[in-house]
């Protein structure tokens, strides 16, 4: 159960107010007749899908009613950071101590992983340096 | 391998059944195979064991993180059924339902496939519409699918509620009669130890950690237990697909949600069929040690943490008692989630990618089990030839940028 704190309201509130809705940050294109297939199935359908720390939207509805951002663990599901619409997240992926308090670890590619097993680790360790 | 038979039962209660074979080998890995299967969940064990049964390709390794069905397969509530609305996802179910029907035969391992049909209740005139719809295109389709009335449903489940005094009443169903349930980690070890007798390495505890890709082909894959050569490479990682596609720089348009189940104390017989509803949003089956087994929607929000919230589990029992008030004093016995790939079409993905001879099946979301033989079956197929399945064809990836999407979110409803 998460225990929410909208930042519109200034309280903490049980999960069944809010609503999640999916990733923060995603642009609309701005010139939407001028993009190719390619870009727009990108827009309309590819999300990130980390395991370690992701920017959500949420919606506080039955509350405010105002959509907010969360920075959330998506594997120990605990809340960063709440934020409002229009604000940039001060938690992030890329930041060391957040990835070291949090046991981010990134993979080839890119990809962030939580709690995988120590020898992958070690593998990681050795593609970063 | 040791075939099962009444006979081999009475010969080792001789023998007190201390003598029974292992049912798979623990291999150390070699350093080539012809294919690796990343994901020894039902529907990479399905694969193997296809590739080496029918298309002829034995030196295949399964390449297991943990251990084998140790995922979804030992997760999910175990419904085999195929009234999908759409021509391209009614042939790939109803293929796998094809399958299922032989399927303890053919592995010489009773999986415990167990017809005993699925209603999809409607509550208001738009499901009521929607399910004539559905009917109609299945049967189209062969597949046996019917529209019963609440006195129908009665006759088939007696302890549900179709009054009108319910805050949504029962207006009638669909009915498939050849669809049911299984037995879930017999599925797995089935496989298992079919692909294991016809030469398949199953490798547990492995972690691929990282693609050996070269002028866009995949030449093997890097794991903790050292790297691995084959120039054919098949994802089948469920909820972990997306983190293995960026590791080979490929984008997938999965989501990755909890979602969860929960079996009550086991009782006497009292349910004959599955019965689900999308509009309460719940559904329920009894298994044969008699626990209820339930289940519902995924959690909303991304996680990986194979547990969800216990607002869902709530709202799942509130539409179980709504279906069946008589069970509103059964006590739940256990509950857990597991980490679901849902896709935005709520069809599965089964293609090729940009990296030559790297394939990924995945985004079975919230209803992989009932395709686990024809999923394997497909999937093993397109392997071997280099050349996706007719069958497998329309679950391409191009998909998502083409706009030709499988809808299936009627259908798969309540996840399933």
């Amino acid at each position: 159960m998460f225990y929410i704190f909208c930042p519109y309201c200034k309280e903490h509130r049980e999960e069944e107010e809010f609503h999640p809705r999916g990733q923060a940050h995603l642009m609309r294109p701005a010139d939407p007749d001028n993009c190719d297939d390619e870009e727009w199935g990108d827009y309309l359908f590819f999300r990130d899908n980390p395991r370690g720390i992701h920017h959500e939207m949420w919606v506080h509805s039955v509350g405010c009613r105002k959509f907010f951002n969360i920075t959330r663990n998506t594997v120990t599901y605990e809340i960063l950071e709440t934020y409002p619409m229009g604000e940039q997240p001060t938690i992030t992926a890329d930041d060391p101590s957040v990835r070291h308090e949090q046991g981010v670890q990134t993979a080839d590619g890119g990809w962030q992983t939580v709690g995988a097993q120590p020898e992958s680790q070690a593998l990681n360790e050795e593609a970063s340096s | 391998m040791q075939r099962y038979s009444g006979f081999g039962l009475v010969k080792h209660a001789f023998g007190h059944h201390e003598n029974w074979e292992r049912q798979w080998r623990n291999p150390e890995p070699k350093k080539r195979y012809d294919v690796i299967i990343v994901g020894g969940g039902g529907h990479g064990l399905a694969t193997a064991y296809y590739l080496a049964k029918e298309f002829g390709i034995k030196n295949v390794a399964v390449v297991e993180k943990g251990w084998l069905g140790g995922g979804n397969t030992a997760r999910n509530t175990t419904i085999v059924r195929s009234n999908y609305l759409w021509d391209e996802a009614g042939r790939l179910y109803n293929h796998s339902l094809d399958l299922w029907k032989n399927l303890s035969q053919d592995l010489n391992y009773n999986v415990m496939f167990s017809q005993r049909g699925v209603l999809n209740l409607g509550h208001t005139l738009q499901d009521m519409r929607d399910i004539q719809r559905r009917v109609n295109a299945n049967r189209l389709n062969g597949i046996d699918s019917e529209v019963v009335t609440p006195q129908q449903i009665k006759e088939i489940e007696p302890e549900i509620d179709i009054s009108n005094r319910a805050r949504y009443p029962i207006m009638g169903a669909s009915w498939q009669k050849s669809a049911g349930v299984a037995r879930h980690d017999a599925v797995a070890w089935g496989f298992a130890r079919g692909a294991d007798a016809l030469g398949v390495d199953l490798l547990q505890n492995t972690e691929v950690t990282g693609f050996k890709i070269r002028d866009g082909k995949v030449l093997g894959v890097h794991t903790n237990r050292g790297d691995i050569e084959a120039h054919t490479v098949g994802c089948v990682a469920a909820g972990n697909s997306g983190v293995l596609a960026k590791m080979a720089g490929i984008k997938l348009p999965l989501e990755s949600h909890p979602l969860q189940a929960l079996v009550s104390e086991p009782l006497k017989p009292i349910l004959n069929t599955v019965t689900m509803s999308n509009h309460v949003h719940g559904y329920v089956s009894q298994s044969d040690k008699g626990d209820l087994v339930i289940g519902a929607g995924i959690d909303g929000y991304l996680g990986y943490g194979q547990r969800g919230s216990y607002p869902t589990i709530e709202h799942t029992l509130q539409a179980i008692v709504e279906m069946f008030p008589m069970f509103s004093r059964v006590r739940m016995n256990r509950q857990w989630g597991g980490i679901v790939d849902t896709c935005p079409d709520a069809c599965p993905i089964l293609s090729k990618t940009k990296v030559k001879g790297l394939y990924f099946n995945c985004g079975w979301g919230t209803g992989g089990f009932k395709a686990t033989p024809g999923s394997g079956h497909v999937f093993a197929a397109s392997l071997a030839k280099g050349e996706m399945h007719p069958i497998a064809a329309p679950f391409s990836i191009d998909r998502f940028h083409t706009g030709a999407l499988i809808d299936e979110h009627g259908a798969a409803g309540v996840a399933h």
